[in-house]
């Protein structure tokens, strides 16, 4: 199992990994957006956190596809389905190898960016927390819809218009997090649905994606 | 007997392709399964794999006894030879010793530190085949296995099949190559083969009751 972990997490750091990917998106987006919306701090500021979490959200999405195509392509997929390990672990741990390079890089870079986007300092633990609560919903979420694709050649299209709406309520619930910790108030509730949505697709879905790839390997 | 089939139906998209397939494998012997392409001799070694269900019939076999070789050799570029073999090694529970006995078995031990991506056809394929020896298991599935071998390389995979064959294990070999195994016994797939498009199961009307009857007849 962890020597499973280990080989995603070398191969997303090697050349043509994907961890690069989500990270530069990331950054791209915090920097244009000030660009683009110009210098005044206090709209800046308003927009911060749906900006953030957007990026975060799209950066995700970059790399999905890898998740099971590149396994499938050159065989390891199937020689994975006939290893000792259940598929519903192979699912989970390449789930927590995406949310590693992206998810929790995503997390920590997320402070500088709050300061391109003058996020007042107030809300920076809350976009941390927020991300790292939210963000292996998106992995999870991502290999589900991955496994649902893993056949099809470019799925993807099809595989980000299957994932956004389910990302809708990270997305959020996550934006609310922040837009409430910079303003000051009770932020309980959206947390509490954040970390709910996380928990319930951590649960449930590795049994879904693991029973969808066994339907696409036929 | 390592492997037992009885009466066997293999499905490929929805069609039967072959049927009534039975035989059994002792340990020590080999069976070499013969047919023109596109009969379905890559579908029945899938099913036995336990990659696809089998459409009718029995496959016994003691639980983790099998290791299968497809057509992609499931070699991952950006990692060394060494590498690749330790993971499955690893994934296998096999240990560190089998990885090394094996790449000095398929004759890689001099490549150990390449990058799989500067591999030949033929390297690459040995790499492939030297997995079989770390899986540890008895019964070998092995799919077109001499593919851009060279004579050389042929040869030496024969005594490796020989050594595990001494060793009390099994091999079902679907090649149109002569592997110089002279005990081996040859199956030819020809007279399973079903007539043209005969349905998987009975004809339905509608997607949706097929759908429904399906899953519960699970």
């Amino acid at each position: 199992m962890i020597a499973l972990l280990k080989r995603d997490l070398l191969l997303s750091f090697r050349a043509g990994g994907g961890f690069g990917l989500g990270l530069a998106f990331f950054l791209l987006v915090a920097v244009l957006v000030p660009l683009g919306v110009g210098p005044e701090s206090g709209v800046l500021a308003t927009i911060a956190p749906g900006v953030l979490w957007v990026g975060a959200l799209l950066a995700c999405l970059l790399s999905l596809d890898r998740i099971f195509a590149l396994d499938y392509e050159d065989g390891s997929l199937d020689l994975l389905a006939t290893a000792p390990l259940p598929m519903e672990g192979v699912v989970a741990l390449k789930a927590v190898a995406h949310w590693l390079v992206t998810g929790l890089a995503l997390t920590l870079v997320s402070p500088l960016l709050a300061i391109l986007l003058s996020l007042p300092p107030v809300a920076w633990p809350w976009l941390m927390l927020s991300l790292a609560i939210g963000t292996p919903a998106l992995s999870v979420i991502g290999a589900f819809g991955a496994a649902l694709t893993v056949g099809i050649r470019r799925g993807g299209l099809l595989l980000s218009l299957l994932v956004l709406p389910l990302y809708l309520p990270t997305l959020i619930f996550g934006a609310e997090v922040v837009r409430r910790g910079a303003s000051g108030m009770a932020l309980t509730t959206p947390l509490a649905a954040l970390a709910a949505i996380t928990a319930g697709s951590l649960a449930l879905l590795p049994f879904a994606a693991a029973a969808a790839i066994r339907v696409n390997l036929r | 007997m390592l492997l037992t089939v009885r009466d066997l139906a293999v499905s490929r998209g929805g069609l039967i392709a072959l049927s009534k397939v039975s035989f059994a494998l002792a340990p020590g012997r080999t069976l070499v399964l013969r047919g023109a392409n596109g009969i379905g001799k890559t579908t029945l070694l899938r099913t036995i794999a336990g990659l696809q269900p089998a459409a009718a019939g029995q496959i016994e076999a003691a639980s983790e006894s099998i290791a299968y070789a497809s057509h992609a050799d499931g070699v991952k570029l950006a990692l060394s030879v060494s590498a690749n073999l330790s993971f499955w090694s690893a994934i296998f529970g096999t240990g560190k010793a089998a990885t090394a006995e094996a790449m000095q078995r398929m004759n890689l031990t001099s490549l150990a530190d390449r990058p799989a991506a500067r591999l030949s056809a033929g390297q690459k394929r040995r790499l492939g085949l030297a997995r079989m020896l770390v899986t540890g298991r008895p019964v070998w599935l092995l799919d077109e296995p001499t593919v851009s071998l060279d004579q050389e390389s042929v040869a030496l995979f024969a005594d490796v099949l020989r050594d595990h064959l001494g060793a009390g294990g099994a091999a079902l070999i679907a090649t149109h190559i002569d592997l110089g195994l002279p005990e081996a016994a040859i199956l030819d797939l020809t007279p399973y083969r079903t007539a043209p498009h005969q349905m998987a199961t009975p004809g339905f009307d509608d997607a949706f009751g097929d759908a429904f009857s399906d899953g519960a007849s699970r």
